[in-house]
Protein backbone atom coordinates (compact mmCIF):
# COMPACT_ATOMS: atom_id res chain seq x y z
CA UNK A 1 0.00 0.00 0.00
CA UNK A 2 2.61 2.51 1.11
CA UNK A 3 4.94 1.35 -1.61
CA UNK A 4 2.25 1.95 -4.21
CA UNK A 5 1.56 5.41 -2.81
CA UNK A 6 5.25 6.15 -2.86
CA UNK A 7 5.41 5.05 -6.46
CA UNK A 8 2.57 7.34 -7.41
CA UNK A 9 4.15 10.30 -5.65
CA UNK A 10 7.42 9.53 -7.36
CA UNK A 11 5.62 9.50 -10.71
CA UNK A 12 4.01 12.84 -9.95
CA UNK A 13 7.32 14.32 -8.92
CA UNK A 14 9.02 12.93 -11.98
CA UNK A 15 6.37 14.41 -14.24
CA UNK A 16 6.61 17.78 -12.53
CA UNK A 17 10.39 17.92 -12.69
CA UNK A 18 10.31 16.80 -16.29
CA UNK A 19 7.81 19.49 -17.21
CA UNK A 20 9.82 22.12 -15.40
CA UNK A 21 12.96 20.96 -17.12
CA UNK A 22 11.31 21.17 -20.52
CA UNK A 23 10.00 24.64 -19.79
CA UNK A 24 13.46 25.75 -18.75
CA UNK A 25 15.11 24.34 -21.82
CA UNK A 26 12.40 25.86 -24.00
CA UNK A 27 13.08 29.26 -22.48
CA UNK A 28 16.80 28.83 -23.07
CA UNK A 29 16.01 27.74 -26.61
CA UNK A 30 13.89 30.87 -27.11
CA UNK A 31 16.73 33.10 -25.91
CA UNK A 32 19.12 31.24 -28.18
CA UNK A 33 16.82 31.78 -31.16
CA UNK A 34 16.58 35.49 -30.39
CA UNK A 35 20.32 35.86 -29.96
CA UNK A 36 21.08 34.07 -33.22
CA UNK A 37 18.43 35.83 -35.29
CA UNK A 38 20.71 38.76 -36.12
CA UNK A 39 22.50 36.77 -38.80
CA UNK A 40 19.25 35.52 -40.29
CA UNK A 41 17.97 39.08 -40.63
CA UNK A 42 21.05 39.85 -42.66
CA UNK A 43 20.01 37.06 -45.00
CA UNK A 44 16.40 38.04 -45.61
CA UNK A 45 16.20 35.54 -48.46
CA UNK A 46 15.98 32.72 -45.92
CA UNK A 47 13.15 34.40 -44.06
CA UNK A 48 11.35 35.18 -47.31
CA UNK A 49 11.59 31.55 -48.34
CA UNK A 50 10.10 30.46 -45.02
CA UNK A 51 7.34 33.07 -45.22
CA UNK A 52 6.45 31.44 -48.51
CA UNK A 53 6.12 28.04 -46.82
CA UNK A 54 4.39 29.11 -43.63
CA UNK A 55 2.45 32.17 -44.75
CA UNK A 56 1.65 31.95 -48.42
CA UNK A 57 0.80 28.26 -48.36
CA UNK A 58 -1.46 28.79 -45.32
CA UNK A 59 -3.29 31.57 -47.10
CA UNK A 60 -5.97 29.45 -48.72
CA UNK A 61 -6.95 27.51 -45.59
CA UNK A 62 -7.02 30.71 -43.53
CA UNK A 63 -9.03 32.70 -46.06
CA UNK A 64 -11.57 29.94 -46.67
CA UNK A 65 -12.02 29.17 -42.97
CA UNK A 66 -12.39 32.87 -42.22
CA UNK A 67 -15.10 33.16 -44.83
CA UNK A 68 -16.98 30.17 -43.43
CA UNK A 69 -16.62 31.26 -39.81
CA UNK A 70 -17.93 34.70 -40.72
CA UNK A 71 -20.89 33.19 -42.55
CA UNK A 72 -21.75 30.92 -39.63
CA UNK A 73 -21.48 33.85 -37.24
CA UNK A 74 -23.82 35.78 -39.47
CA UNK A 75 -26.40 32.99 -39.52
CA UNK A 76 -26.21 32.21 -35.82
CA UNK A 77 -26.11 35.86 -34.84
CA UNK A 78 -29.14 36.61 -36.97
CA UNK A 79 -31.04 33.74 -35.39
CA UNK A 80 -30.52 35.16 -31.88
CA UNK A 81 -30.66 38.88 -32.64
CA UNK A 82 -33.93 38.40 -34.49
CA UNK A 83 -35.64 37.66 -31.17
CA UNK A 84 -34.74 41.08 -29.86
CA UNK A 85 -35.43 42.87 -33.09
CA UNK A 86 -31.82 43.95 -33.33
CA UNK A 87 -30.82 42.31 -36.59
CA UNK A 88 -28.95 45.45 -37.69
CA UNK A 89 -26.41 44.76 -34.94
CA UNK A 90 -25.28 41.68 -36.83
CA UNK A 91 -22.39 43.59 -38.38
CA UNK A 92 -21.23 44.65 -34.96
CA UNK A 93 -21.51 41.11 -33.60
CA UNK A 94 -19.60 39.54 -36.47
CA UNK A 95 -16.88 42.18 -36.56
CA UNK A 96 -16.29 42.37 -32.81
CA UNK A 97 -16.16 38.63 -32.26
CA UNK A 98 -13.85 38.17 -35.23
CA UNK A 99 -11.48 41.04 -34.56
CA UNK A 100 -11.23 40.47 -30.84
CA UNK A 101 -11.31 36.70 -30.46
CA UNK A 102 -11.98 34.41 -33.36
CA UNK A 103 -9.60 35.99 -35.85
CA UNK A 104 -6.44 35.67 -33.74
CA UNK A 105 -7.41 32.42 -31.99
CA UNK A 106 -8.80 30.33 -34.85
CA UNK A 107 -6.15 31.45 -37.30
CA UNK A 108 -3.48 30.64 -34.70
CA UNK A 109 -4.97 27.17 -34.22
CA UNK A 110 -5.05 26.61 -37.96
CA UNK A 111 -1.56 28.02 -38.28
CA UNK A 112 -0.29 25.66 -35.57
CA UNK A 113 -1.73 22.63 -37.28
CA UNK A 114 -0.87 23.69 -40.83
CA UNK A 115 2.53 25.37 -40.47
CA UNK A 116 3.66 24.51 -36.93
CA UNK A 117 3.45 20.77 -37.48
CA UNK A 118 5.32 21.15 -40.78
CA UNK A 119 8.10 23.11 -39.07
CA UNK A 120 8.43 20.46 -36.36
CA UNK A 121 8.47 17.59 -38.84
CA UNK A 122 11.02 19.34 -41.04
CA UNK A 123 13.44 20.21 -38.25
CA UNK A 124 12.91 16.81 -36.60
CA UNK A 125 13.72 15.00 -39.83
CA UNK A 126 16.75 17.22 -40.36
CA UNK A 127 17.90 16.14 -36.94
CA UNK A 128 17.08 12.47 -37.54
CA UNK A 129 19.05 12.46 -40.80
CA UNK A 130 21.90 14.29 -39.02
CA UNK A 131 21.74 17.34 -41.27
CA UNK A 132 21.87 19.61 -38.26
CA UNK A 133 24.97 17.88 -36.96
CA UNK A 134 26.55 18.17 -40.40
CA UNK A 135 25.86 21.90 -40.39
CA UNK A 136 27.43 22.20 -36.99
CA UNK A 137 30.49 20.39 -38.30
CA UNK A 138 30.76 22.90 -41.13
CA UNK A 139 30.63 25.72 -38.57
CA UNK A 140 27.18 26.75 -39.81
CA UNK A 141 24.97 27.40 -36.82
CA UNK A 142 21.75 25.42 -37.28
CA UNK A 143 20.10 27.94 -34.97
CA UNK A 144 20.81 30.83 -37.30
CA UNK A 145 20.46 28.88 -40.54
CA UNK A 146 17.43 26.66 -39.81
CA UNK A 147 15.57 27.66 -36.67
CA UNK A 148 15.66 31.47 -36.57
CA UNK A 149 14.35 32.04 -40.15
CA UNK A 150 11.44 29.69 -39.51
CA UNK A 151 10.69 31.37 -36.22
CA UNK A 152 10.68 34.88 -37.64
CA UNK A 153 8.77 33.86 -40.73
CA UNK A 154 6.02 32.50 -38.49
CA UNK A 155 6.01 35.57 -36.26
CA UNK A 156 5.72 37.82 -39.33
CA UNK A 157 3.08 35.71 -41.06
CA UNK A 158 0.80 35.18 -38.08
CA UNK A 159 -0.65 38.72 -37.68
CA UNK A 160 -1.10 39.00 -41.43
CA UNK A 161 -2.95 35.69 -41.54
CA UNK A 162 -5.13 36.73 -38.59
CA UNK A 163 -5.98 39.99 -40.34
CA UNK A 164 -6.85 38.11 -43.52
CA UNK A 165 -9.00 35.74 -41.48
CA UNK A 166 -10.90 38.60 -39.83
CA UNK A 167 -11.37 40.51 -43.06
CA UNK A 168 -12.64 37.43 -44.86
CA UNK A 169 -14.90 36.69 -41.90
CA UNK A 170 -16.41 40.17 -42.02
CA UNK A 171 -16.95 39.68 -45.73
CA UNK A 172 -18.63 36.32 -45.00
CA UNK A 173 -20.86 37.97 -42.42
CA UNK A 174 -21.71 40.62 -44.99
CA UNK A 175 -22.57 37.95 -47.55
CA UNK A 176 -24.93 36.15 -45.19
CA UNK A 177 -26.34 39.18 -43.38
CA UNK A 178 -26.82 41.64 -46.19
CA UNK A 179 -26.86 39.65 -49.42
CA UNK A 180 -28.61 36.51 -48.23
CA UNK A 181 -30.87 37.62 -45.38
CA UNK A 182 -31.33 41.21 -46.42
CA UNK A 183 -30.24 43.30 -43.45
CA UNK A 184 -29.79 46.91 -44.49
CA UNK A 185 -26.23 47.40 -45.72
CA UNK A 186 -25.93 50.92 -44.30
CA UNK A 187 -26.95 49.82 -40.81
CA UNK A 188 -24.67 46.78 -41.08
CA UNK A 189 -21.57 48.89 -41.71
CA UNK A 190 -22.44 51.86 -39.53
CA UNK A 191 -23.20 49.76 -36.44
CA UNK A 192 -19.96 47.90 -37.03
CA UNK A 193 -17.97 51.09 -37.41
CA UNK A 194 -19.55 52.63 -34.34
CA UNK A 195 -18.68 49.61 -32.20
CA UNK A 196 -15.22 48.59 -33.41
CA UNK A 197 -12.45 50.78 -32.09
CA UNK A 198 -9.18 50.69 -33.95
CA UNK A 199 -6.97 50.95 -30.92
CA UNK A 200 -8.89 48.80 -28.47
CA UNK A 201 -10.20 46.13 -30.80
CA UNK A 202 -8.14 45.94 -33.98
CA UNK A 203 -4.77 46.69 -32.43
CA UNK A 204 -5.39 44.36 -29.50
CA UNK A 205 -6.26 41.62 -31.97
CA UNK A 206 -2.98 42.23 -33.79
CA UNK A 207 -1.07 42.10 -30.50
CA UNK A 208 -2.79 38.83 -29.65
CA UNK A 209 -1.89 37.29 -32.99
CA UNK A 210 1.75 38.37 -32.64
CA UNK A 211 1.92 36.74 -29.20
CA UNK A 212 0.28 33.57 -30.56
CA UNK A 213 2.72 33.56 -33.48
CA UNK A 214 5.68 33.74 -31.10
CA UNK A 215 4.24 30.96 -28.91
CA UNK A 216 3.43 28.62 -31.80
CA UNK A 217 6.79 29.14 -33.48
CA UNK A 218 8.78 28.61 -30.27
CA UNK A 219 6.88 25.41 -29.56
CA UNK A 220 7.15 24.14 -33.14
CA UNK A 221 10.86 24.80 -33.53
CA UNK A 222 11.67 23.55 -30.03
CA UNK A 223 9.75 20.31 -30.47
CA UNK A 224 11.49 19.72 -33.80
CA UNK A 225 14.89 20.47 -32.36
CA UNK A 226 14.21 18.37 -29.28
CA UNK A 227 12.66 15.39 -31.09
CA UNK A 228 14.28 11.97 -30.63
CA UNK A 229 16.04 11.25 -33.94
CA UNK A 230 13.76 8.40 -34.93
CA UNK A 231 10.66 8.14 -37.09
CA UNK A 232 8.60 7.55 -33.97
CA UNK A 233 10.19 10.48 -32.19
CA UNK A 234 9.45 12.89 -35.05
CA UNK A 235 5.83 11.80 -35.25
CA UNK A 236 5.45 12.19 -31.48
CA UNK A 237 7.03 15.65 -31.63
CA UNK A 238 4.63 16.71 -34.38
CA UNK A 239 1.67 15.60 -32.32
CA UNK A 240 3.01 17.40 -29.26
CA UNK A 241 3.44 20.59 -31.28
CA UNK A 242 -0.20 20.67 -32.29
CA UNK A 243 -1.53 19.71 -28.85
CA UNK A 244 0.61 22.02 -26.76
CA UNK A 245 0.28 24.88 -29.27
CA UNK A 246 -3.50 24.65 -29.08
CA UNK A 247 -3.49 24.58 -25.28
CA UNK A 248 -0.97 27.42 -25.09
CA UNK A 249 -2.96 29.55 -27.53
CA UNK A 250 -6.18 29.13 -25.57
CA UNK A 251 -4.53 29.74 -22.20
CA UNK A 252 -2.66 32.79 -23.47
CA UNK A 253 -5.88 34.07 -24.99
CA UNK A 254 -7.56 34.03 -21.60
CA UNK A 255 -4.67 35.89 -19.99
CA UNK A 256 -4.40 38.46 -22.77
CA UNK A 257 -8.15 39.05 -22.87
CA UNK A 258 -8.23 39.59 -19.12
CA UNK A 259 -5.46 42.18 -19.39
CA UNK A 260 -6.96 43.91 -22.40
CA UNK A 261 -10.46 44.17 -21.00
CA UNK A 262 -9.14 45.62 -17.79
CA UNK A 263 -7.10 48.15 -19.71
CA UNK A 264 -10.18 49.00 -21.72
CA UNK A 265 -12.37 50.30 -18.94
CA UNK B 1 13.75 31.65 -61.48
CA UNK B 2 12.36 29.83 -58.49
CA UNK B 3 13.67 32.50 -56.17
CA UNK B 4 11.83 35.27 -57.94
CA UNK B 5 8.53 33.37 -57.97
CA UNK B 6 8.83 32.82 -54.22
CA UNK B 7 9.60 36.52 -53.80
CA UNK B 8 6.55 37.46 -55.86
CA UNK B 9 4.28 35.19 -53.84
CA UNK B 10 5.65 36.48 -50.54
CA UNK B 11 5.24 40.04 -51.74
CA UNK B 12 1.65 39.35 -52.76
CA UNK B 13 0.97 37.66 -49.42
CA UNK B 14 2.38 40.55 -47.40
CA UNK B 15 0.44 43.03 -49.54
CA UNK B 16 -2.80 41.11 -49.03
CA UNK B 17 -2.12 40.87 -45.29
CA UNK B 18 -1.58 44.59 -44.94
CA UNK B 19 -4.59 45.26 -47.14
CA UNK B 20 -6.66 43.14 -44.74
CA UNK B 21 -5.31 45.13 -41.79
CA UNK B 22 -6.15 48.34 -43.63
CA UNK B 23 -9.67 47.10 -44.33
CA UNK B 24 -10.10 46.24 -40.66
CA UNK B 25 -8.89 49.68 -39.66
CA UNK B 26 -10.77 51.73 -42.26
CA UNK B 27 -13.89 49.84 -43.23
CA UNK B 28 -14.57 47.95 -40.02
CA UNK B 29 -13.03 50.25 -37.44
CA UNK B 30 -13.64 53.61 -39.13
CA UNK B 31 -10.33 55.10 -38.08
CA UNK B 32 -9.83 58.81 -37.50
CA UNK B 33 -13.37 59.86 -38.38
CA UNK B 34 -14.05 62.01 -35.39
CA UNK B 35 -12.04 63.17 -32.45
CA UNK B 36 -8.29 63.04 -32.69
CA UNK B 37 -7.36 65.33 -35.55
CA UNK B 38 -9.64 68.33 -35.95
CA UNK B 39 -11.45 68.51 -32.68
CA UNK B 40 -12.14 71.20 -30.14
CA UNK B 41 -12.63 70.33 -26.53
CA UNK B 42 -15.59 71.48 -24.50
CA UNK B 43 -16.29 70.80 -20.87
CA UNK B 44 -19.68 70.04 -19.38
CA UNK B 45 -20.62 69.44 -15.76
CA UNK B 46 -23.35 67.03 -14.85
CA UNK B 47 -24.96 66.16 -11.53
CA UNK B 48 -25.13 62.55 -12.62
CA UNK B 49 -23.69 60.95 -15.72
CA UNK B 50 -25.41 57.59 -15.28
CA UNK B 51 -23.80 54.91 -17.45
CA UNK B 52 -21.79 57.26 -19.65
CA UNK B 53 -18.48 55.85 -20.86
CA UNK B 54 -15.35 57.32 -22.34
CA UNK B 55 -15.59 57.26 -26.17
CA UNK B 56 -19.38 57.41 -26.02
CA UNK B 57 -20.77 59.37 -28.97
CA UNK B 58 -21.88 62.99 -28.78
CA UNK B 59 -24.86 63.50 -31.05
CA UNK B 60 -26.66 66.52 -32.35
CA UNK B 61 -29.97 65.86 -34.04
CA UNK B 62 -29.05 62.19 -34.00
CA UNK B 63 -25.80 62.66 -35.95
CA UNK B 64 -22.49 61.85 -34.28
CA UNK B 65 -20.49 65.07 -33.99
CA UNK B 66 -17.90 64.05 -31.42
CA UNK B 67 -16.87 61.71 -28.65
CA UNK B 68 -16.61 61.80 -24.89
CA UNK B 69 -12.91 62.16 -24.31
CA UNK B 70 -12.43 62.19 -20.58
CA UNK B 71 -14.49 62.34 -17.44
CA UNK B 72 -13.70 62.74 -13.78
CA UNK B 73 -15.30 63.69 -10.50
CA UNK B 74 -14.91 67.33 -9.55
CA UNK B 75 -14.53 67.22 -5.78
CA UNK B 76 -14.98 70.98 -5.37
CA UNK B 77 -18.43 71.01 -6.84
CA UNK B 78 -19.35 67.37 -6.28
CA UNK B 79 -20.23 67.06 -9.90
CA UNK B 80 -18.99 65.02 -12.81
CA UNK B 81 -16.84 66.92 -15.24
CA UNK B 82 -16.97 65.53 -18.78
CA UNK B 83 -14.69 66.64 -21.60
CA UNK B 84 -16.19 66.36 -25.06
CA UNK B 85 -14.10 66.34 -28.23
CA UNK B 86 -16.27 67.85 -30.94
CA UNK B 87 -15.51 67.87 -34.64
CA UNK B 88 -14.21 71.24 -35.89
CA UNK B 89 -16.60 71.06 -38.83
CA UNK B 90 -19.56 71.49 -36.49
CA UNK B 91 -19.48 74.72 -34.49
CA UNK B 92 -22.15 75.13 -31.82
CA UNK B 93 -23.54 78.30 -30.22
CA UNK B 94 -22.44 79.21 -26.73
CA UNK B 95 -25.79 78.46 -25.10
CA UNK B 96 -25.97 74.87 -26.34
CA UNK B 97 -27.60 72.38 -23.98
CA UNK B 98 -25.95 69.04 -23.27
CA UNK B 99 -28.07 66.20 -21.94
CA UNK B 100 -27.29 62.58 -21.22
CA UNK B 101 -29.62 60.31 -23.13
CA UNK B 102 -30.06 56.64 -23.82
CA UNK B 103 -30.81 55.26 -27.26
CA UNK B 104 -33.72 52.94 -26.82
CA UNK B 105 -34.53 51.23 -23.57
CA UNK B 106 -31.33 49.21 -23.27
CA UNK B 107 -29.18 51.02 -25.80
CA UNK B 108 -25.93 52.89 -25.41
CA UNK B 109 -25.70 56.07 -23.37
CA UNK B 110 -24.74 59.17 -25.34
CA UNK B 111 -24.66 62.94 -24.96
CA UNK B 112 -27.20 64.88 -26.96
CA UNK B 113 -26.50 68.50 -27.89
CA UNK B 114 -29.34 70.95 -28.53
CA UNK B 115 -28.15 74.11 -30.18
CA UNK B 116 -29.19 77.44 -28.70
CA UNK B 117 -29.59 80.81 -30.37
CA UNK B 118 -26.41 82.62 -29.35
CA UNK B 119 -24.32 84.26 -32.08
CA UNK B 120 -21.07 83.37 -30.38
CA UNK B 121 -19.73 79.90 -30.96
CA UNK B 122 -18.20 77.46 -28.49
CA UNK B 123 -14.41 77.62 -28.53
CA UNK B 124 -11.77 75.14 -27.46
CA UNK B 125 -11.78 74.98 -23.65
CA UNK B 126 -15.24 76.49 -23.19
CA UNK B 127 -17.82 75.08 -20.88
CA UNK B 128 -21.38 74.15 -21.69
CA UNK B 129 -23.41 75.88 -18.99
CA UNK B 130 -26.79 74.23 -19.38
CA UNK B 131 -26.75 70.52 -18.79
CA UNK B 132 -29.28 67.85 -18.06
CA UNK B 133 -28.30 64.81 -16.04
CA UNK B 134 -28.92 61.21 -16.79
CA UNK B 135 -32.22 59.73 -15.76
CA UNK B 136 -31.67 57.13 -13.08
CA UNK B 137 -34.40 54.54 -13.15
CA UNK B 138 -34.34 53.87 -9.41
CA UNK B 139 -34.78 57.56 -8.65
CA UNK B 140 -37.57 57.84 -11.14
CA UNK B 141 -39.36 54.92 -9.50
CA UNK B 142 -38.60 56.39 -6.08
CA UNK B 143 -40.12 59.73 -7.05
CA UNK B 144 -43.13 57.99 -8.47
CA UNK B 145 -43.68 55.96 -5.30
CA UNK B 146 -43.11 59.03 -3.16
CA UNK B 147 -45.69 61.07 -5.01
CA UNK B 148 -48.11 58.14 -4.86
CA UNK B 149 -47.56 57.85 -1.12
CA UNK B 150 -48.28 61.54 -0.74
CA UNK B 151 -51.50 61.16 -2.61
CA UNK B 152 -52.60 58.18 -0.56
CA UNK B 153 -53.27 59.81 2.87
CA UNK B 154 -55.85 62.07 1.31
CA UNK B 155 -57.78 59.12 -0.02
CA UNK B 156 -57.13 56.67 2.74
CA UNK B 157 -59.32 58.11 5.50
CA UNK B 158 -62.19 57.93 3.10
CA UNK B 159 -61.38 54.40 2.05
CA UNK B 160 -60.62 52.88 5.42
CA UNK B 161 -63.93 53.43 7.14
CA UNK B 162 -65.70 52.20 4.07
CA UNK B 163 -63.74 48.97 4.12
CA UNK B 164 -63.76 48.44 7.86
CA UNK B 165 -67.50 48.07 8.26
CA UNK B 166 -67.63 45.71 5.32
CA UNK B 167 -65.22 43.34 7.07
CA UNK B 168 -67.19 43.35 10.26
Amino acid sequence: MIARLRGQFAQLGHGFIDGLWRMGSMTRFFVLVLSSSGTSFQRMRLIRREIYFTGVLSFVIIAVSGLFVGMVLGLQGYETLQRYGATESIGMLVALSLVRELGPVVSALLFASRAGSAITAEIGLMKATEQLTAMDMMAVSPMARVVAPRFWAGVISMPLLAAIFSAMGVFGGYLVGVVLIGVDAGAFWSQMQAAVDVRYDVLNGVIKSIVFGIAVCVIATFEGFDAPPTAEGVSGATTRTVVSSALTILALDLVLTAFMLRADD
Amino acid sequence: MERTTIDIWVGAFVAVGFAALLILALKVGNIGGEGQRDAYKVEARFDNIGGLKVRAPVKAAGVVVGRVQEMHFDSDRYQASVTLALDKRFPFPKDTTASILTSGLLGEVYIGLDAGGDDKKLENGDRIAITQSAVVLERLIGQFLFSKAQEEPAKEPAKEPAKAPAKK
